[in-house]
C-alpha cells in the first residue's frame, strides 16, 4: 500500500538527461557569448582602420596601427603611469592601515569596536559626491589640485573602509588558539600581529589588495574632478575624455585600442587570481 | 515492498575507482548493513542505490525493475542522512510532511499522516518547532519521520547515529530495529560502527576499497570470516595476528612463529598458512611456557566488567587478551603464556584468504548449518 | 570594575585603530562636515572663502529645480530596474554555474571579465557596439531582418536610460552572481539531496528550499547593489554627459558644483543625495533585520 509514484521508462529519463545537458550547454554558450563578446569586439575593432571599422567583419583585421599610435602618445603613457602610481600607493596605504585596524577590530575586545565597525561600513556606502566639495577644498588647501597624489588621498575614503572590513572578516576566521599560545608566552599585540598573524595573512592580503587595486584603478568621479590637465589624468579619465573633432568623427578605433590595453592587465590579473578575488569579495559580504 | 539488487556496479570519481564490480542481492524486507573502514565506498554505494550519484557501469535493480537511469526522485526510496538534512527554515511538521505536498494530498490528509508518524516516533510535541531548537536525538527522529511518512519501498540510512552520543545511539538503534520489525520494509544501513552492524543486521556486507570482502550473517562474519580483512574488522578488540612460517608435509603442517610458537595443524584444503589469528576473547592466560605462545605482560586495563591485558610476543607485535577477572596479582613485565582452543585458531595464507583446518572447518560448517 | 588586563586590551585596541580613525576623519569626516556647512552658504568654487550663511535657501533652490527631480526620477528608475534585473539574472546564472555544467571553471572565470573592466571602458565599448550607424548591434538587427534600419540607441533621449540600465546589467550582474554563488556554496548539499530523494520537483525545491535559504545572501547583495546604484555617476556621465535623459543625482550635484561653480547649491544637492541614500539604507537594513528575526520567532 505504499504510495506508488508515477514514473516512466529508463530510456525516457536518459533522453531527458541528454536534452537537459544540451540545453544547459546552449545556455552556457549563450552566457559566455554575452559576457565575452563585447571585449572580443573591442579587440576586433581596435585592429581595424578607417572604413574597415564600419564593416561588420567579425574577425580582427590585425592592423596594429592604433596601438602604435597609442604608445607613441606621451599623454597616454603618462596616464597609465599615473594610474599605476595612484592604484599601487592607495592599495599599499589601505592594506597597511587596514591590517592594523582589522587586527584590533577582529581580535581585541574594546567597547568602541562595534560602533567603529559600523562607521567603517557606513563610510563605505557613502556616495562619493557627498564629500566632493569638502574634499575639493581640502585638496586645494594642501596644494594637491591637479596632482595625481590628490587621488591617493581621496581614494582612501573608499579603499580604506573596504580593506578594513574585508581584512576584519578574514582575521576573525583564523583560529584563536594561534594567538592564545603566544599570549601565554607573553607576546605583545604588536608581536602577535607581526610574527603570527601577518605571515598567515598572505592570501587574505592578496585578495583584498587586488580588489582595492581594481577599485582605485577604475575610479572615475574623483579622477575627473581633481585633475585638470592631460599630464595628470588617470587612464579612465583619459579614455573617457578621448574625443574626436565632431560626433561623426568619433575615434572609436583608438578608443578601443586604449580600452583593450588598459583592460588586458586587469583581466589577466583577475583570471590568474580568480579564486582569491572571489574569496575577498565574499568574505566581507556573505559572512559579514 | 521491494528487493534491491546491484549488478556489476562500478563507479569512479575522475580516475579514482570508488566502487569496483559490486554484485549484491537484497531480499524484500531484509535489513542489510554495509560496514567498512572510512573511504571503503560504503556511503557511495548507498548513494548509487538512491540515485544521488549516477553509476559508472552496471545496473541498480529495485523491485525487479532496472532503475539505473531513473532519477532519485522517482525511485520510491527514503534516505536518512548522517547530518539529518532537515530543512532549517521549516517547522518540524512541514519538514515531515513536505514530500507529501507534491502528491496531491489535501492539507488534512497530510496533517493526519504527519501526526500519526509523529506519535510513532514520540515527537508529536515538537511539531511546531524548528530543527535548530531540537536536540540531536530529536532531529534524528524527525529525519526518520520524514522517511516514514512516505511509506517508501526501501529505506536507506547513511550513518544515521554517528552524530549522537552513546546512550542516545543505543536508544535509536533499538528504535530502528523496532521499526524494521513493525514495517518489514527493506532497509539498507551504512555504518562504521560494528556494534550497530552486528545488532541490527540480517546480513552484513563488509566493504573494503570499493569491493565486497564478504556478505553474511553477523555470526558467519564473526565465526567464519573468509579472509584476514573481515577477521580483523569484525570483533572488538580486533583479532590478534602474527606471521608464521609453515612447514607442510602432506595434510599436516607445522607452524613456527614469534613467542616460541610451535604448532601442528591439519590443513583440509590447498594453501600454505602465512599468518595466524586468535580473537582476544578466545585467549586465556597460562603459566610461562605452558601455553601455545609466550610473551611479556605489558599493560593491564580494568574496564570494570572486563579486563584487557596486552602481551608482547615480539618486538613489533602485542596481543590483546580479554579476561573476565583481574590479573591483579601478575606483575607487569612478567613472562606469561597464552593459550586457546584449537577451534579458535584462524589460519590465513599469504593473500589473506582463510584456510580451513580440520577443527575450524567443522565448527564453521556447524555455524552455517545452524543459521541456514 | 575593569581588570588591568581589560584596560590594557582597551588601550592597545585604540592604538591599533588610531591611524584608521585619523585617516577617516581626514578623508571622510572633515569633507563631509565641510559639505554640510557649504550647503548652508552662498559660496562659489573659485573663491570659497568668501561666503555668508544663507540658511536652507540652497535646499529650497534644488527642490525647486525640475532638473533635480528629473535626476531623482532617473536614479530611482535606474536603481529599481537594474537591481531587479541583476538579481533575477544573477540568481539564474549562479544556479546555472552551481550545476555540473561542462566548462564550469571557464564560465566562472569569464563572468569576472565584465566586472573587472573599468566602467569607462565598458561604457565606451557598448557605446561603440550600440552606435546607430556602425554599431554591431544595429548591424545584427538589420542583418537578421528584425528591423529595416538601426535603432538610435544612444542618440534617442527616450532610450538613453534603458541603455544605461542595459550596460549596468552587463557590468554588475557578475557581482551578483559571485555573491549568490558563494551563498549557494555554503548551503548544505544534503538538504537538497534529501529533497530530491523525497521526490520534490525542481521548481518546488527552488521555491521552497533554495530561495528561502538564500534570502539573507540575496538581501545583502541587493543592499550593496542598491546603495551602489543610487550613487551611480560614471556610466551615465561617460555615455551622455549631463544629458537630462540619463542624468543621475550624482551627476546633477557634480554639475552644479564643478561646472556651475555653485559650491553652496552643489553641496546642498550632495547633502540631499546623502540623506536619500541613508534613508534607503536604513529602510533596507531594517527590512532585512525584520525578516531575519521574524524567521527565528515563528
Amino acid at each position: 500500500m505504499s504510495t506508488r509514484i508515477k514514473r516512466r521508462s529508463g530510456a525516457y529519463y536518459r533522453a531527458m538527461r541528454r536534452v537537459r545537458q544540451i540545453a544547459l550547454g546552449c545556455v552556457t554558450a549563450l552566457l559566455l557569448f554575452y559576457v565575452l563578446f563585447p571585449y572580443y569586439w573591442a579587440i576586433v575593432s581596435s585592429t581595424k582602420q578607417g572604413a574597415q571599422l564600419y564593416e561588420s567583419v567579425l574577425l580582427p583585421a590585425l592592423d596594429f596601427r592604433h596601438y602604435k599610435e597609442l604608445f607613441r602618445d606621451a599623454n597616454f603613457a603618462t596616464s597609465i603611469f599615473n594610474s599605476l602610481c595612484v592604484a599601487i600607493s592607495t592599495t599599499a596605504l589601505s592594506l597597511g592601515l587596514g591590517t592594523l585596524a582589522a587586527y584590533a577590530l577582529g581580535r581585541l575586545n574594546f567597547p568602541e569596536r562595534r560602533s567603529l565597525l559600523l562607521t567603517v561600513l557606513m563610510i563605505s556606502i557613502f556616495p562619493q559626491v557627498v564629500v566632493l566639495s569638502g574634499m575639493f577644498e581640502l585638496i586645494r588647501w594642501f596644494g594637491l589640485y591637479n596632482r595625481v597624489w590628490s587621488l591617493v588621498f581621496a581614494y582612501l575614503i573608499f579603499t580604506l573602509p573596504f580593506t578594513t572590513w574585508v581584512l576584519t572578516s578574514f582575521i576573525r576566521e583564523f583560529p584563536r588558539e594561534l594567538e592564545e599560545a603566544a599570549i601565554m608566552d607573553g607576546c605583545s599585540h604588536w608581536r602577535i600581529l607581526t610574527s603570527i598573524l601577518l605571515p598567515l595573512m598572505g592570501p587574505a592580503l592578496v585578495s583584498t589588495g587586488l580588489l582595492a587595486f581594481i577599485l582605485a584603478w577604475n575610479e572615475f568621479l574623483f579622477a575627473l574632478t581633481f585633475t585638470l590637465t592631460e599630464g595628470s589624468r588617470t587612464v579612465p579619465v583619459a579614455i573617457g575624455l578621448l574625443a574626436g573633432n565632431s560626433r561623426y568623427e568619433y575615434p572609436f578605433g583608438p578608443i578601443m585600442a586604449a580600452s583593450v590595453t588598459v583592460t588586458l592587465p586587469l583581466i589577466a590579473l583577475v583570471l590568474f587570481f580568480q579564486r582569491k578575488i572571489v574569496a575577498g569579495l565574499t568574505a566581507g559580504a556573505v559572512k559579514g | 515492498m521491494a528487493s534491491v539488487a546491484l549488478r556489476s556496479v562500478s563507479k569512479s570519481f575522475g580516475h579514482v575507482p570508488v566502487i569496483n564490480d559490486v554484485n549484491l542481492e537484497i531480499a524484500d524486507g531484509e535489513l542489510v548493513v554495509f560496514v567498512g573502514p572510512s573511504g571503503c565506498g560504503k556511503s557511495t554505494l548507498l548513494r548509487l542505490i538512491a540515485g544521488l550519484v549516477p553509476v559508472g557501469a552496471g545496473d541498480v535493480v529495485i523491485d525487479g525493475e532496472v532503475v539505473t537511469d531513473i532519477p532519485a526522485s522517482k525511485r520510491g526510496i527514503a534516505f536518512v542522512f548522517q547530518s539529518y538534512a532537515l530543512y532549517p527554515h521549516m517547522t518540524i511538521a512541514r519538514n515531515i510532511g513536505f514530500a507529501l505536498e507534491t502528491l496531491g494530498l489535501s492539507r488534512q490528509e497530510i496533517d493526519a499522516k504527519v501526526a500519526e508518524v509523529a506519535v510513532t516516533l514520540k515527537i508529536d510535541h515538537l511539531l511546531a518547532r524548528r530543527p535548530r531548537e531540537l536536540s540531536g536525538g530529536q532531529r534524528q527522529r524527525v529525519a526518520i519521520g520524514r522517511a516514514l511518512v512516505r511509506q517508501p519501498e526501501v529505506f536507506l540510512f547513511d550513518e544515521p547515529l554517528s552524530n549522537l552520543d552513546s546512550d542516545l545511539r543505543m536508544e535509536m538503534r533499538m528504535e530502528i530495529a523496532k521499526l524494521h520489525a513493525n514495517l518489514a520494509a527493506t532497509m539498507i544501513y551504512v555504518t562504521h560502527d560494528q556494534v550497530e552492524a552486528m545488532t541490527l543486521a540480517d546480513r552484513i556486507v563488509v566493504l573494503n576499497k570499493g569491493c565486497i570482502e564478504q556478505i553474511g550473517t553477523p555470526q558467519q562474519l564473526y565465526h567464519a570470516p573468509q579472509n584476514r580483512f573481515v577477521a580483523g574488522f569484525i570483533g572488538s578488540p580486533r583479532m590478534n595476528f602474527t606471521a608464521v612460517s609453515a612447514n607442510v608435509s602432506g595434510a599436516s603442517c607445522h607452524l613456527m612463529g614469534p613467542g616460541n610458537l610451535s604448532l601442528d595443524v591439519a590443513i583440509t584444503g590447498p594453501g600454505v598458512p602465512a599468518e595466524i589469528g586468535v580473537r582476544p576473547e578466545a585467549l586465556s592466560i597460562a603459566a610461562a611456557r605452558q601455553g601455545k605462545l609466550t610473551g611479556t605482560l605489558e599493560r593491564l586495563e580494568d574496564l570494570g566488567h572486563e579486563h584487557l591485558a596486552y602481551v608482547r610476543i615480539a618486538p613489533e607485535t602485542a596481543w590483546s587478551v580479554r579476561l573476565p577477572n583481574s590479573l591483579a596479582r601478575t606483575a607487569l613485565g612478567t613472562s606469561i603464556g597464552l593459550d586457546w582452543r584449537f577451534e579458535d585458531l584462524f589460519l590465513f595464507d599469504k593473500d589473506g584468504h582463510r584456510l580451513d583446518h580440520s577443527l575450524s572447518h567443522e565448527r564453521s560448517a556447524a555455524a552455517n548449518g545452524a543459521l541456514a | 570594575m575593569k581588570t588591568r588586563l581589560e584596560r590594557r586590551e582597551h588601550r592597545s585596541g585604540l592604538l591599533f585603530v588610531a591611524p584608521l580613525i585619523a585617516v577617516l576623519i581626514l578623508v571622510a569626516g572633515w569633507p563631509l562636515a565641510r559639505t554640510l556647512y557649504f550647503s548652508l552658504t552662498d559660496a562659489y568654487l573659485d573663491d570659497s572663502a568668501n561666503h555668508v550663511l544663507v540658511g536652507f535657501s540652497n535646499f529650497v533652490e534644488v527642490a525647486g529645480d525640475p532638473v533635480w527631480w528629473r535626476a531623482v526620477r532617473n536614479t530611482l528608475i535606474f536603481t529599481t530596474i537594474s537591481v531587479a534585473i541583476e538579481t533575477v539574472l544573477g540568481l539564474a546564472i549562479a544556479l546555472l554555474v552551481h550545476q555540473a555544467i561542462p566548462g564550469r571553471g571557464l564560465v566562472r572565470a569569464a563572468i569576472l571579465v565584465p566586472w573587472a573592466m573599468p566602467v569607462v571602458v565598458s561604457t565606451k565599448i557598448w557605446e561603440w557596439m550600440l552606435n546607430d550607424q556602425f554599431g554591431v548591434v544595429n548591424r545584427a538587427i538589420v542583418g537578421l531582418g528584425f528591423a529595416d534600419h538601426g535603432v538610435a540607441w544612444t542618440a534617442n533621449g527616450s532610450l538613453l536610460l534603458g541603455v544605461v540600465i542595459f550596460i549596468d546589467v552587463w557590468m554588475t550582474t557578475p557581482f551578483m552572481v559571485l555573491l549568490i554563488l558563494a551563498g549557494l556554496q555554503i548551503l548544505p548539499e544534503e538538504i537538497f539531496e534529501a529533497a530530491e530523494v523525497d521526490g520534490i520537483p525542481w521548481w518546488k525545491r527552488l521555491w521552497s528550499i533554495t530561495l528561502p535559504l538564500l534570502a539573507p545572501t540575496i538581501g545583502v547583495a541587493v543592499l550593496f547593489r542598491v546603495l551602489d546604484a543610487l550613487r551611480m555617476f560614471d556610466l551615465a556621465y561617460v555615455l551622455a554627459g549631463a544629458n537630462v535623459n540619463a542624468m543621475t543625482m550624482s551627476i546633477y550635484a557634480r554639475d552644479r558644483l564643478i561646472n556651475n561653480q555653485e559650491l553652496g547649491v552643489g553641496s546642498a544637492a550632495s547633502t540631499m543625495v546623502f540623506l536619500l541614500i541613508a534613508f534607503v539604507a536604513i529602510f533596507i537594513v531594517g527590512a532585512l533585520r525584520l525578516d531575519r528575526s521574524g524567521a527565528t520567532e515563528r
